[in-house]
């Protein structure tokens, strides 16, 4: 019976969280296009329904009704699976990540986490490193040298970057002692929020995650001036949709991820009630998926190897200095 | 050891410096207003000198004014202009056809500065598609109905 139970909360939570997130998708596309259009001193769209609220609709069967192309040298599995690891490594992320504190709900204690894993953490960056696979395997098996250009600088960008951002976060573990994320973020409570004592990994964890989710200033693998359009070029219709729904759902998962390890998960200035705790939660993703909009309006696009030189010399010695610091800091403290 | 490790300090903070004022001109400008005129329900205001899609002025009899000269057709520089001249009954010179083909026009007013009489002109309007091309060639009705009101 308590099987049961379990099977069917874990399924109602599985089911709200992707709906809600494929709506904060559908609307962040609208979002970012709204916002880059204010920042260029123009409206962006606003024809379609009030604000242009009902876009996303409209460019979802835009997409829906494109032709479905596959070119006739491409790698026919391949290319039909690519886009598919992309969007499930995107939405998986959100297993782990922790909305809320615990609510009360027909006599029953349920978390508002998917899945409170004890190696949270760990299983967050494997399942982001999958997320890789789809875009290497996508522009590979396109059969398109631009393609092909764009698999290899995702490859290379997304694997170096890698490695300074598990670096990263490395200060938080230090601290916390656990990869539950739940764990990480109930230590965070009442204001002992991870960026006050770790201000330089936060700053490091948000440029390595723009690395990692290929966006500006280090979108190499699709820039479109030189590679029209990378990863995706040989993609239509709902597939290249994926690929785009996949973006921004890593995107959202990366502001979520640092809001769990930095900005204190769901603990805010004043304590709401636990049914709304993740209101906090939302709002601290909100300001970075903003931030990380901000700065795609602001930073052109590096060069390529000016990224390779910038993640291996400067990030990667950067991130390990900050693991010592933090190391001594706790000997001298004796914790 | 110690100055090229002050430099690299010294670096690091202005290109850090650089980036924020970056973002903070990009955020003043998301807190501007926007520019952009919504153009079917608002319009831009042409210039008085605007040079628009031609018309003809009437005579006292309301017709056009035209005395088919034959000016704005050797002025042309791109050719436009068909004309057929014929004699009215009572002397006058009169164009039987009168044809500006406005997809070769180049809109440069030539025709309205050669004209003895002022009855070629330029408008204001700029608002001028069709989906064929035959519907384009403006004749003299059609230049007599595009004259704007109260000019």
């Amino acid at each position: 019976m308590e099987l049961a139970y379990f099977l069917i909360e874990t399924v109602v939570k599985v089911v709200a969280v992707f709906a809600v997130l494929m709506l904060v998708v559908a609307y962040l596309t609208l979002a970012e296009r709204k916002i880059l259009g204010r920042i260029q001193v123009r409206y962006g769209p606003n024809r379609v329904g009030p604000f242009g609220l009902f876009q996303p609709i409209a460019d979802g069967i835009k997409a829906f009704f494109k032709e479905d192309l596959v070119p006739a040298r491409a790698d026919k599995t391949l290319f039909v699976i690519a886009p598919m690891i992309s969007i499930t490594a995107a939405i998986s992320l959100f297993a782990v990540i922790p909305f809320g504190e615990q609510i009360e709900l027909f006599g029953r204690r349920i978390s508002l986490t998917i899945a409170s894993l004890d190696i949270g953490l760990l299983y967050v960056f494997a399942v982001a490193s999958l997320g890789e696979y789809g875009i290497v395997l996508g522009g590979w098996s396109g059969y398109n040298k631009y393609g092909l250009m764009g698999a290899l600088r995702a490859a290379a960008q997304m694997i170096s970057y890698e490695v300074a951002l598990a670096l990263s976060v490395m200060g938080v573990l230090m601290i916390a002692g656990t990869l539950n994320l739940v764990e990480i973020v109930r230590q965070q409570a009442g204001w002992h929020w991870n960026i006050l004592y770790q201000p330089f990994a936060f700053i490091f964890y948000l440029v390595c995650a723009l690395a990692e989710i290929n966006r500006t200033p280090f979108d190499m693998p699709e820039a479109e001036a030189e590679l029209a359009c990378g990863f995706n070029i040989e993609y239509s219709s709902m597939k290249f949709a994926l690929f785009f729904m996949a973006e921004y759902a890593h995107l959202v998962a990366v502001c979520a991820i640092a809001t769990t390890l930095f900005l204190g998960g769901w603990d805010g200035p004043f304590n709401l009630p636990p049914a709304l705790s993740w209101i906090w939660f939302v709002a601290k993703t909100g300001i970075l998926v903003y931030f990380f909009i901000w700065e795609r309006g602001t930073f052109p696009r590096l060069r390529y190897d000016q990224i390779m030189r910038f993640g291996w010399k400067f990030l990667l010695p950067l991130t390990l200095a900050n693991i010592v610091g933090t190391g001594l800091y706790m000997v001298l403290r004796g914790m | 050891m110690a100055m090229p490790l002050l430099r690299g300090i010294g670096l690091l903070f202005t290109t850090v410096f650089a980036l924020l004022k970056g973002l903070r001109l990009t955020l003043a400008m998301f807190f501007s207003r926007p520019i952009t005129i919504q153009y079917p329900e608002r319009k831009r205001e042409v210039s008085p000198r605007w040079r628009g899609v031609h018309y003809f002025e009437r005579n006292e009899r309301g017709d056009t004014r035209c005395v088919a000269c034959g000016l704005c057709v050797a002025i042309c520089p791109s050719q436009c202009i068909r004309l057929v001249a014929v004699e009215l009954d009572n002397g006058e010179r009169y164009p039987e056809i009168y044809e500006i083909n406005s997809v070769r026009c180049i809109y440069c007013g030539m025709c309205a500065e050669a004209c003895p009489v002022n009855a070629i002109k330029l408008g204001r309007n700029y608002e001028f598609v069709d989906y064929r091309r035959e519907n384009l060639v403006l004749d003299k009705e059609r230049l007599l109905a595009n004259r704007p009101e109260g000019v």
